[in-house]
């Protein structure tokens, strides 16, 4: 059976240069595609897959990866803004990785996209009053 | 042309002042002319919204039956301590205690998710807080345990009292090793890789009034959502510092504190803060009205983001090591434009107070005004000027012998 999922990784520091994506495509025949890559403040690599292959192969894959020391999220944990305890302050602009907050020049409004964002959940401890909320 | 607070305060009475915001009163000046402005406008309202550490706030519980003297021994508020070398059932909370088992930095960096700022937004808030007091007992106050929910509708009182408030100008941060550092000024990436900063820039309520020609002590202003007062200079000010040509300070220079009745205050103006790697806050909302006494004040609160410049400061070795280099100077219209060059090096910035925030105070401040609900006070003191010598010192530490 043949599956199609979105998936996040977390690399630590040690493995950001390894070939790790090369073997799931020789070792276990997947198709990927790179929907976000970036490197997070801890130096950790963040990594948004869409992998595609046989399911055998596929959770063969994803047992590799997390022996090789990858986290590995599912792309389904949903991040919210609770509109009531923001701000408005700014401290998580520069700390997203893929930039899902944006400054309404005019009025300084933190605009949230949840489009862009990838659930890295870097943003919730940065937050001072805790507005950003995760929900599986 | 110069008015008087009492002429002021009685158009305020009759409806009839013209108040605006010190975003507003930018435009209008430039339309008007300075000398028109001044004329026509009465009170220019400022407004800050940030996470000010030195904050807290004093309670009176009332006396237990039967009587319990919580002064020498150990009191917690939702397992935050509160401080007890006070009077018999007075305690002080400040904003960044901590309960005794938050594992703080101990897995670095700690995310201090709960601290003495919380207890105060959750008291302001009505909800009931849990107290629990162990003392040593005495003739007159026997009891030596006492646990109880308290709500801040039954203390006799609860009072905001802040050290330090609404630095004027405040410094930016940058991080210059190679690794991630957590501070007050929040998370810093590696190599320039963010710039941080925190002040509201033209709606601060210092830098409309750089000299501190009508703000002082007994100053009527817009505390946490209610009304409080300017107490006296706050902590480490420092009013003798490198100016620019219109006046504003430099770096960091005048503090106020504060105080005013909890009570009356919203949680929506006192936040609880949890700054990751460095501890618990509180966020406060301050709002001061300036009367536009002469053509001279007035210029003062027409200063702009272009007019005001911070310094650039190394949080990962200038600051944690008390060296005075500056990396650069930037402007507020800088910091607000996205990016700062340090080092030739485009860094990309962003902000701790809120500005959306601080507009809205000096929204509802000007509402008030105009209301007539809010009249302006007559400072019983200044603040201490440039010409004071009050001076924001260095420890002087001496090695004690034994
Ligand atoms: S850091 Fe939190 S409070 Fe500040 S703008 Fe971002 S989400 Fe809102
Ligand atoms: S979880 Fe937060 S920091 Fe991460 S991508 Fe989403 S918005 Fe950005």
């Amino acid at each position: 059976m043949a599956v199609s999922k979105r998936i996040v990784l977390h690399f630590p520091r040690r493995l950001v240069e390894r070939p790790i994506i090369y073997r799931l495509v020789k070792d276990y025949d997947l198709e990927f595609n790179i929907l976000k890559a970036s490197i997070t403040p801890e130096e950790e690599g963040l990594l948004v897959l869409e992998l595609k292959g046989d399911q055998k192969e596929y959770d063969k894959g994803i047992d590799f990866l997390i022996k090789a020391g990858v986290k590995i999220q599912a792309l389904s944990q949903d991040i919210t803004r609770n509109e009531e305890r923001c701000t408005n302050c700014g401290a998580c602009v520069t700390v997203c990785p893929t930039g899902a907050f944006k400054l309404e020049p005019k009025t300084r409004i933190v605009l949230f996209d949840n489009d862009k964002c990838i659930a890295c959940g870097l943003c919730i401890p940065a937050c001072p009053p805790r507005a950003m909320e995760v929900h599986f | 042309m110069v008015k008087t607070i009492a002429e002021i305060n009685e158009k305020i009475r009759q409806g009839k002042a013209v108040v605006v915001t010190a975003e507003e009163i930018i435009d209008i000046a430039r339309e008007k002319g300075m000398k028109k402005a001044a004329q026509e406008v009465d009170v220019v309202t400022t407004g800050t919204f940030g996470i000010m550490c030195s904050s807290g706030a004093y309670f009176n519980i009332g006396h237990s039956k039967p009587r319990i003297k919580l002064g020498g021994g150990r009191t917690y508020l939702n397992d935050v301590q509160a401080y007890t070398g006070l009077g018999a059932v007075d305690l002080f909370l400040g904003a960044n205690a901590l309960p005794d088992d938050d594992p703080r930095n101990r897995i670095h960096p700690g995310e201090f998710n709960y601290g003495g700022g919380h207890v105060i937004e959750e008291l302001v808030a009505g909800k009931d807080v849990r107290l629990a007091a162990t003392a040593y007992g005495t003739d007159c106050y026997p009891r030596r345990k006492l646990e109880t929910w308290i709500n801040i509708k039954d203390l006799n009182q609860a009072v905001l009292f802040n050290v330090r408030n609404a630095y004027q100008n405040y410094t930016v941060a940058v991080n210059l090793s190679e690794k991630t550092i957590y501070t007050y000024m929040g998370i810093l990436k590696p190599k320039l890789g963010n710039a941080n900063y925190s002040s509201a820039g033209q709606l601060s309520p210092l830098f409309n009034d750089p000299y501190y020609k009508t703000i002082g002590i007994g100053t009527k202003i817009f505390l946490g959502g209610g009304t409080g007062f300017i107490t006296w200079q706050g902590t480490q000010h420092n009013p003798d510092v490198p100016r620019t040509e219109k006046g504003v300070p430099k770096t960091m220079a005048a503090t106020i504190a504060t105080i005013g009745d909890l009570k009356q205050m919203s949680p929506r103006w006192l936040i609880g803060a949890s700054i990751l790697g460095y501890g618990c806050s509180l966020t406060v909302g301050v709002g001061v009205p300036i009367p536009i006494l002469s053509e001279e004040i007035l210029q003062y609160t027409t200063v702009s983001d272009q007019d005001i410049i911070a310094p650039v400061v190394d949080y990962s070795d200038a600051f944690p090591q008390m060296k005075p280099d500056v990396l650069t100077e930037v402007s507020y219209a800088e910091l607000k434009s996205g990016k700062i060059k340090v080092k030739g090096k485009d860094v990309p910035t962003a902000s701790l107070s809120s500005y959306p925030r601080a507009v809205e105070i000096a929204g509802i401040l000007k509402e008030w005004i105009q209301a007539g609900k809010f009249l302006l006070t007559e400072p019983v003191e200044p603040l201490p000027g440039v010409e004071s010598g009050v001076t924001q010192k260095p420890l002087n530490e001496r090695p004690i012998e034994y």
